[in-house]
This record gives C-alpha cells, structure tokens and sequence, in this order.
C-alpha cells in the first residue's frame, strides 16, 4: 500500500522511467523489511504457539507410535496403538460415548434454543428479555467444575430431580441418575445440555435480531404462519450463527472432560467414559503413554472431521 | 395485534421457564449449604435452622484467601502477555499483511479446534523437564501458546477492518512501524482488547484439566482446580461441599455481575469469531 502514496504524490516524480526505476528499487528495498518487520512482529506469538502447541502436537503423534511407560525405555510399535484404540471394547466405547453425548451438548441446545430464541424473538427488547440475557450466560460464566458438582447433587438420590418426579406422580422412576448404568451417560448430556442451551439461545437470538423485519412483514401478508415464518425466514437467516452453534457444542461434546471427571468419573463402570478422561487416565494413571497419544490424536482428528464440514457450510453462504 | 400480544405472552413464559431452568442448580447448591453439616439433605428443603457458619467453615477449610491469590496470579501471567502478543501478531497478520501472512494465519488458525486433552501428556514431559512441575508457571506458560490460536484470530479480525489510510497517513508524518502500532493502532483497538481480555480472564480462571494435570497443590491451581481438589475432601459432606463450591464460584459470578454487559457482548462476539 506505500506505492499508492508515492505514486500519489507527483511532485517525486521526475521523468517517468528513471522513477519507476527509482520505485521499484525503493519498493524492494521496503517490501524487504517490512516483510522482516511484519514477521517480527508476530515471532513472539508464534514461537510460544509453536512450543506449547505445535510441539506437544508433533510428540503426541511421534508417542502413538511407541509402547512407553512416560519413563523408561519405549518401544517402537508402529501402528499398534492405533489398533488397540479401535479393537479394545473400552477405549472404542469412549468414542462412541462421545458421539452419543453431541445428540445432548449440540443436537438438543441448537434445536431447542431456535425454538426458544424464535418464540422470545418478539419480546427481545423488552427488560425481561436483558435480565434473560444475563441470566443464561450463567453457566457460562462458572466454572465447569462447579456445574458438575451442582448438577451431581440436582441428580442424586435425594436430589431436586427426584424431589420433583415424586411431587408429580412419577415416584415409581426415581433413581441415583448418575449412578445407573442406563441413565448415567444421558444424565451427563443434561448437564452439558444445561450449560450450551442458553449460549445457544443467545446467539441465534443476537443472529435473528439482525434479520430484515420487513421479510417477516412480507410472509404475514403472504399469509403465513408462524411456522411457515420459522421455516422459510428464520432459519435460513440463521446458516451463520447456526454454524457457529454446531461448531462450539460439537466440540464441547467430543471433548468433553470437566463435568464427567467431577460428576461420574467415567462410571459407572465404563458407562460414561470419553476420550478426554480415558487419555487422562491411561496417561497419568496407568502411565500408557503411547496408548493415550494414539487415542489423543484420534480425538484430534475426529474433532476435525466434525467441525470442518460445518465451517465449511457456513463459509460458503457468507460469501 | 392479536397475534402478536399471544406469542409475546408465550414468549415471557417460555423465558421465564428457561431463566428457571438456569437457576435450578444455583439454588439448590445454596439451599443444601444452608444444612447442617454432616447432613443428607433432601431436596429443596429450606432448613429449619439455617447454618450461615457453613459458609465461614467452607472459606476457612477450603484456605480460600490463598485460592484468590493463586487464581489471580495466574490471570496476571496469562492475560497480559498474550494480549500483548495476540495484538502485535493480529496488527502484523490483519494490517501490515507481509508476505507470508496467509500462510502464518493458517498456521495459527490451525490450533483453533485443538482439545487440550490432544497435547496434555506431552505438555506434561515438557513442563517437567522445564522443572516447572507444580509451580503456577506450569499453568500460566502453556495457557499463554493454547490461547493463542484464538486470540491472533480475534485481534486480527479486528485489524483487518482498520483502514489502509490511517496508516498511511501516519508514516507520511514519520511514524515507523512500532510508533504506528503502539501511538496509532493500540489505542483503537481498546475495545477489540477488553472483550479479549474478558474471555481471557475466565478461560484461565476456569481452566481445570491443566490445573489438575500438572500442579498437586491446590493452592497453586486455579479456581476451578482447587474446586476439583475440594470435591474429593469434602465429597461426603455434601452442605459444607455445596458452601465450598458457591464460594468458589461466587468471585466469577460477581466479576459478572459488576461487568454483566461487556461480559455478554464479548461472549457472544467470542463464539461467533471462534
């Protein structure tokens, strides 16, 4: 962009070619040190970027190669763990775990939350509406920690949850939720559903506040519903914050640790095991750090594979 | 406006309904600290006699003045350097745009959707051959490279938007390139800076799986580690747990609170950049 200013300025100019000739060498000269400048600049970033991510990463994947204890001696075992990953019961079962738990952390937040944003729609600017806005970014704002240890408590045997299902007749299915086997894994995706609904909410609220009122005007006059409204204005409107809904609670789900180390553990039994808890596991506990790397770069690219498509989509329509 | 006054009725309802839901575990952690001690309270049952000294015992046994210090100190080691970081290499990335800024916008663009659980054990070898093993350096140095991908991102969308013609501007009247960023640039990217600071400042707070990883003493984790720690003492003394944990959580609450507005706008501009 300096060349516009010296072109710009004709006064410099003293006959034509020797200037250019002039331009180009003062051109070089500056593009060479402003790249030197321009890189030095983002040197610091990059090199504690590169040494506390890039790194690990590259030593995750050159650990998933070999059998080793963190300490002592490794061995190279090629692609074994990978195997492992995939044939042992228990490793695979914390895959499929976390995949059940995106139907809980992203299916049911970005589903109920456009309902919940499109029926609130109308009232967005109303002082119920802020103190809302401030009131569902709780979850948010705590840690995820402290949602696991209240919503254990919610969920235990005498907890508000079976408190409630008494009051209203439904004494007969009360039950420690996090400690049975059937329920325990969907109990978990209610707690990651709790946190992610009222960010989700909020987004596609802030997305739908910025919808052209007059399409909506339009569909009234053409006579639509409410519904035919949702479907054919809303959430196409939406493709963006949408994405961006998708993207964060896909990932929240797959890498999913805090609320399951506080609240379960990974139990009962292996029941709500997820990659995140079982790396942390086989790592520092059962000290089987080529396992847990190999385990960690699946999860790495699992993630990947979710998430690109949906950033994807949603770069499309912005352009 | 018939219509239009139900579905707003319905509307109120469904919020209120949902603010509810929300509140739910707040209230019921507070009524459950409110019990004496010891006690398997059921419910939401207020107690007949209220124990407020839970709340004292909790802060004493949980050392709580401690925790603050630690959580604090590790928010100092983290936010300020990598906002200083982050802004200089979005400025250079987003605004001076050398050769070769695509290509380091990929790299760090790259880091985006990384898990932590994805590098925690080498991080982990890395920090004990540092011999910075449960010191908050263990913390406070790997937060700064993890949040980095996110924060380059955030201050060069910022800078991207800023006009060519500022800068030019400035370096007709002699300005170099760290006098436009640091008098020019900087001062208009306070706002872009705050909202980065904000989500910064609770990331690190919150931060739990590198808390537990690779520190031991609670007292030298973060808010949300300590948290961990207390739940496994204090796990079958579900009042004094519930106290605990409501006092761990309260300085994040209040910190929202007091800065509710900028928290949300920075929030939601942080979901839709990440």
């Amino acid at each position: 962009m300096t060349q516009r200013t010296l072109t710009a300025r004709p006064g410099r100019v003293q006959g034509r070619d020797r200037a250019s000739a002039a331009q180009r060498r003062r051109r070089g000269g500056r593009l060479r040190t402003s790249v030197l400048i321009g890189w030095l600049f983002v040197a610091p970033a990059l090199l504690v970027y590169a040494f506390f991510v890039l790194r690990p990463l590259v030593m995750t994947i050159q650990y998933s190669l070999y059998k080793w204890n963190g300490i002592g001696r490794s061995t190279w075992v090629g692609l074994d763990n990978y195997a492992q990953v995939f044939t042992d019961p228990d490793l695979f079962r914390s895959i499929l775990n976390a995949f059940e738990l995106i139907v809980f952390f992203s299916a049911v937040p970005v589903l109920l939350g456009l309902v919940i944003a499109a029926t609130i729609r109308r009232i967005a600017a109303s002082r119920l509406a802020m103190v809302g806005r401030t009131v569902l970014f709780l979850p948010q704002v705590i840690p995820l920690v402290a949602a696991g240890i209240a919503w254990s408590w919610l969920l235990s045997s005498t907890g508000v949850v079976n408190q409630v299902l008494r009051a209203i007749g439904l004494g007969g299915i009360t039950r420690a939720w996090l400690g049975d086997f059937s329920t325990a894994l969907p109990s978990v995706g209610v707690i990651g559903a709790w946190v992610l609904l009222g960010l989700c909410t909020l987004l596609l609220l802030a997305g739908m506040s910025k919808i052209d009122s007059s399409l909506y005007e339009a569909a009234r006059l053409d006579g639509a519903g409410p519904v035919r409204e949702f479907f054919a204005i809303t959430v196409p409107s939406l493709r963006q914050e949408l994405g961006v809904c998708d993207t964060v609670t896909v990932i929240a789900a797959l890498a999913s640790f805090d609320v399951i180390y506080i609240s379960t553990q990974g139990g009962p039994g292996n029941a709500t095991m997820v990659p995140g808890l079982e790396i942390y596991y086989l790592a520092f506990s059962e000290r089987e750090v080529g396992l847990a790397s190999a385990l960690a770069v699946v999860l790495m690219i699992l993630v990947l594979i979710c998430v690109t498509p949906i950033q994807w989509l949603t770069k499309e329509d912005t352009k | 406006m018939i219509t239009g006054r139900r579905e707003a009725w319905i509307g109120r309802a469904l919020l209120i309904v949902l603010m509810a839901g929300t509140v739910l575990p707040f209230l019921s952690l507070f009524v459950t600290a409110l019990h004496p001690a010891g006690t398997y309270p059921a419910g939401l049952d207020w107690p007949s006699h209220p124990q407020w000294g839970n709340f004292v015992s909790a802060f004493q046994s949980a050392r709580m003045g401690k925790l603050l210090q630690s959580s604090a100190l590790i928010v100092l080691g983290v936010v300020p350097v990598s906002i200083l970081l982050a802004t200089m290499a979005g400025f250079a990335i987003g605004h001076l745009r050398m050769a070769g800024h695509r290509l380091l916008l990929l790299v760090f663009v790259f880091g985006l959707t990384l898990p932590f659980e994805g590098i925690v054990t080498p991080l982990y070898l890395q920090v004990r051959d540092l011999g910075l093993l449960n010191t908050r350096w263990a913390i406070i140095l790997p937060l700064i490279g993890l949040f980095m991908p996110f924060s380059v991102f955030w201050m060069r969308a910022h800078f991207v938007n800023m006009p060519e013609e500022l800068s030019e501007s400035a370096r007709v009247d002699g300005a170099g390139t760290w006098q436009l960023f640091w008098r020019i640039h900087v001062p208009l990217a306070r706002p872009a800076i705050a909202s980065l600071a904000i989500l910064l400042f609770l990331w690190t707070w919150n931060q739990f799986l590198l808390a537990i990883v690779l520190v031991d003493d609670p007292a030298k984790r973060t808010m949300a580690g300590a948290l961990g720690a207390f739940q496994g003492q204090w796990g079958t003394d579900i009042p004094l747990l519930c106290a605990g944990s409501l006092l761990i959580l309260a300085p994040t609450l209040l910190v929202f609170v007091i800065f509710q507005r900028q928290f949300v706008s920075a929030l939601l501009q942080g979901s839709l950049k990440g």
